[in-house]
This record gives structure tokens, C-alpha cells and sequence, in this order.
């Protein structure tokens, strides 16, 4: 275990959660972001969707490393992606279909997500798999908390549900109170990321520029 | 072994894409059945749902059969072309509405709700940036509101999507599609405040003013492929 968990695979897991994290440090996959995170149901499962993919993308593509040829590396990369994206969209429409309805063309987009295509290029095209499994599931984890805290506020404030279940007392409604509209719409997501990323780099020095 | 030559490159990409083609093709089809049941099982759902049925953590295929005891194909001219059930089910709304309109099959399904005779019809149409569709059920008079259900594939959220929340489904209850003259007029989704002329209203959604006349538009047309039907009054039909 201490071979498979050492200092640097640490690093590979734990630095895309917050000082490299995907979303608000490297600005890869903000478009999903936006589109799946009204509600907490679909930005879980979209987060779980993306980690799945990464981590096994990654993984495939190390193993291939060595006899990918060059020229048509990207044109691999892309291909392993989409194989998984469609496998993983003909399972949740298998076995979630409700939530494969609210996600819609996003899963198909996974494709196109930034995050995946950078990982793949930046490390699994150079690192062993076991490396490239852990690099895939940090950066897939460091995607997924962005999605659950910023769908967390949206579903609340928003709808005033968290999963689908009510929340906000009735009474709090009686006295005037009523649901944020602004906040089921995509702009709300981008300020949301925004003000992760704000509390983010007030943290931590290095990442200020 | 030289990884970057041209026949490598040939090889290498042919194999790859036959692998994962096979792959896919294995995936998809292992996953048919059980994809084709969801949608069939929420195709049940929202049938019921314009029937005012809680669905909430119930079993929707067992509740459609006790709800639902025929299911017709007619024509424009009420002709019963199959009362068989599954058939009418079974049958693409979306694909029969392109068709030329004397050969539509169209699908009703008859209900039975606390001993009284409902008609559901489907519904197709367009709104602002794609298509929505839904059910409206008829009492046994097959002119009064009884329920309605509406979904959309791409409306804007807080506006046009308001059209599947049940508060503007609601609103339908009640109102009737024919009017005084005996003609079926449908109903009217105006904004608050217009007045409709001689036909029944709801209010339509402030905002999605596109996607309420795309509502409106869709119940006219689907409902008047029914008029043949519905002008058949009394139970004469079976």
C-alpha cells in the first residue's frame, strides 16, 4: 500500500481538489458547469459521470501510451472518450432515466469537456496507469465538489429543495419569502464559480497573480 | 518498432475503431430491453399524470392498467382502426403528426377515473427553441378540461419550462374546448389581462410568451384531428 499511495500519487489526488483544481484554477469545463447544476440529482451523477470517464480514459490512454502514433494521438484520445461517454449515457438511460432526461445532450457532451482531452494530453500520455487512474479520479472529484456546492446553493435558493425534497418551510413562505428565479438560470452558476474561485485564491496566496 | 510510419498509423487507427465499434454495438444492444421499458414506463407516467394521478412512489405500470382500459387508433373521421392494446401505445405520435392528415393513425386511450369515462389525447407541437408535447384528458361530455400534461425537450428554464409545472397545468381544468356554436374552438393561452374572443382562457406564462402560443397552437391542431370523435356524443362510438 505504501508503494501504491506514496508521497507524489498523494499530490496526483489531492492537488486537483483545490490548488489545481479543474474548474476554478485551470477554468476547464465551466459550459457543463453552468448547464447541469439546478439541480443537486443530475450535477451528482454528471459529477460522477466525468470521474468514471476520466479516471478510465486516463487509464486506457497510458496503456497505449507507447504505441500511439503521434499524428493521430488526439484522434485516439477522442476516440476512447466518446466510446466511454456513449457507453456511460446507454447505462444511465439503462438504468437512471429520469436523470438521463434532465442531462440531456450533456453527457454527450463530456466529450468536449476540456477536462478530459487535458488530462489525457498533459498526463496520461505520459505517466503509468495507476498514476494516470489516480490523476483521472482527483481531477474528476476536484470537477464533481464544484458542481455539488454550486447545484447546493442553486437547488436551494432556487427551488427551495435539496434532491428534490422540500426544504424551506412553508411558514417561511407565508411570511414573504419566495424562491430566487435568477438562480435556476445559467448566469447564477457563473457568479456562484465565481465567488468559489474568489474564496479560493483569498486562501491561498500562490494562486493570486 | 516504428510507431510513426504511415502503415502503422493505417493499421493502428483501422483496429482501434473496429474494437470500439463492436464494443458499442455489444453495449447497446445488451441495454435495449431495458432502455425501451423506461421509456415505455415513462411514456405511462405522463398518461397518468394528465389524469391528476399521484404518482409519487407508486408503481406507474400497474397504476396505467388499472386506469386505462382501451386504447383505439382512430382516423380523422372517428373510424376505429384497432382497439387491440399496446397498439395505439405502441405508435410514434410525433411521426404520425408529419403525415399527410387524412393518414394519420391516431392514438386515444380511454381511462376510467372513479367510475367516469376520461379520453386522453396526445399532444405535439413546437415551442420557442424545440418541441413540446403532453396530454390533455377529456371528461366523458368530451369537451371539458379533465387534466393536462405538458414537457418540453429545451425551453428556457423560469419561463417557458413553467409549461411542466403542474400550477399551469392546472389552470386547463375545467375549461371547455368547444364553444357556444358548438364549434371546437380549443383554448386560449393569453396573457393576464387580454380577453380571448368567445372561446375559453387560462393565463399564460409571463415570459414565455413564445412557448404559451406554441401551447395554444399545439392544442387547436392536435385537438381538431379528434373533432370527428368528439362530435360523437353518448357512448355511440364503441
Amino acid at each position: 500500500m505504501s508503494k501504491l499511495m506514496s508521497a507524489k500519487t498523494k499530490e496526483i489526488l489531492l492537488g486537483p481538489l483545490a490548488k489545481n483544481n479543474p474548474i476554478t484554477v485551470q477554468v476547464l469545463g465551466i459550459c457543463s458547469a453552468l448547464a447541469v447544476t439546478a439541480k443537486l440529482e443530475p450535477a451528482l451523477v454528471m459529477g460522477i459521470s466525468v470521474t468514471i470517464i476520466v479516471a478510465f480514459s486516463n487509464v486506457i490512454i497510458s496503456l497505449l501510451r507507447n504505441t500511439i502514433p503521434n499524428r493521430i494521438r488526439i484522434i485516439v484520445q477522442l476516440v476512447v472518450v466518446a466510446a466511454l461517454v456513449t457507453i456511460v449515457s446507454e447505462f444511465l438511460k439503462a438504468f437512471a432515466y429520469d436523470v438521463s432526461v434532465q442531462l440531456s445532450v450533456y453527457i454527450g457532451l463530456i466529450i468536449t469537456n476540456c477536462i478530459l482531452m487535458g488530462r489525457l494530453e498533459a498526463f496520461a500520455m505520459s505517466n503509468s496507469p495507476w498514476e494516470s487512474f489516480i490523476d483521472g479520479l482527483g481531477n474528476g472529484f476536484g470537477y464533481a465538489w464544484i458542481l455539488v456546492v454550486v447545484a447546493f446553493f442553486r437547488e436551494l435558493l432556487g427551488s427551495g429543495t435539496l434532491f428534490g425534497h422540500q426544504v424551506v418551510p412553508q411558514a417561511l413562505y407565508d411570511a414573504g419569502y419566495s424562491n430566487n428565479g435568477l438562480m435556476i438560470l445559467p448566469p447564477m452558476a457563473l457568479i456562484l464559480v465565481a465567488c468559489i474561485i474568489w474564496v479560493h485564491r483569498a486562501k491561498d496566496k500562490e494562486l493570486r497573480e | 518498432m516504428n510507431t510513426n510510419s504511415n502503415t502503422y498509423t493505417f493499421i493502428y487507427a483501422t483496429v482501434m475503431v473496429i474494437i470500439v465499434a463492436l464494443m458499442l454495438a455489444f453495449v447497446s444492444s445488451a441495454l435495449k430491453g431495458i432502455q425501451t421499458k423506461n421509456v415505455e414506463l415513462d411514456k405511462k407516467k405522463q398518461i397518468l399524470s394528465s389524469l391528476n394521478v399521484n404518482l409519487e412512489g407508486e408503481d406507474a405500470a400497474a397504476l396505467y392498467d388499472q386506469y386505462i382500459v382501451q386504447e383505439l387508433i382512430i382516423n380523422t373521421n372517428a373510424d376505429i382502426q384497432s382497439d387491440a392494446m399496446g397498439e395505439a401505445f405502441a405508435l410514434d405520435f410525433g411521426k404520425e403528426m408529419s403525415k399527410e392528415a387524412s393518414e394519420r393513425q391516431l392514438p386515444l386511450y380511454v381511462a376510467e377515473v372513479e367510475g367516469a369515462t376520461k379520453y386522453i389525447i396526445p399532444m405535439q407541437g413546437a415551442g420557442l427553441w424545440g418541441s413540446i408535447w403532453g396530454y390533455v384528458s377529456l371528461n366523458e361530455d368530451k369537451n371539458t378540461v379533465y387534466g393536462t400534461y405538458f414537457s418540453h425537450a429545451s425551453e428556457t428554464p423560469g419561463l417557458g419550462a413553467e409549461i411542466a409545472e403542474k400550477e399551469f397545468q392546472h389552470r386547463f381544468i375545467g375549461k371547455k374546448i368547444f364553444n357556444n356554436q358548438d364549434q371546437l374552438v380549443s383554448i386560449a393561452v393569453m396573457k393576464s389581462g387580454q380577453k380571448a374572443d368567445n372561446r375559453d382562457q387560462v393565463d399564460g406564462i409571463s415570459g414565455g410568451t413564445i412557448t404559451s402560443q406554441g401551447v395554444e397552437a399545439m392544442l387547436l391542431n392536435c385537438l381538431t384531428q379528434y373533432e370527428a370523435y368528439f362530435k360523437i356524443k353518448g357512448g355511440t362510438e364503441e
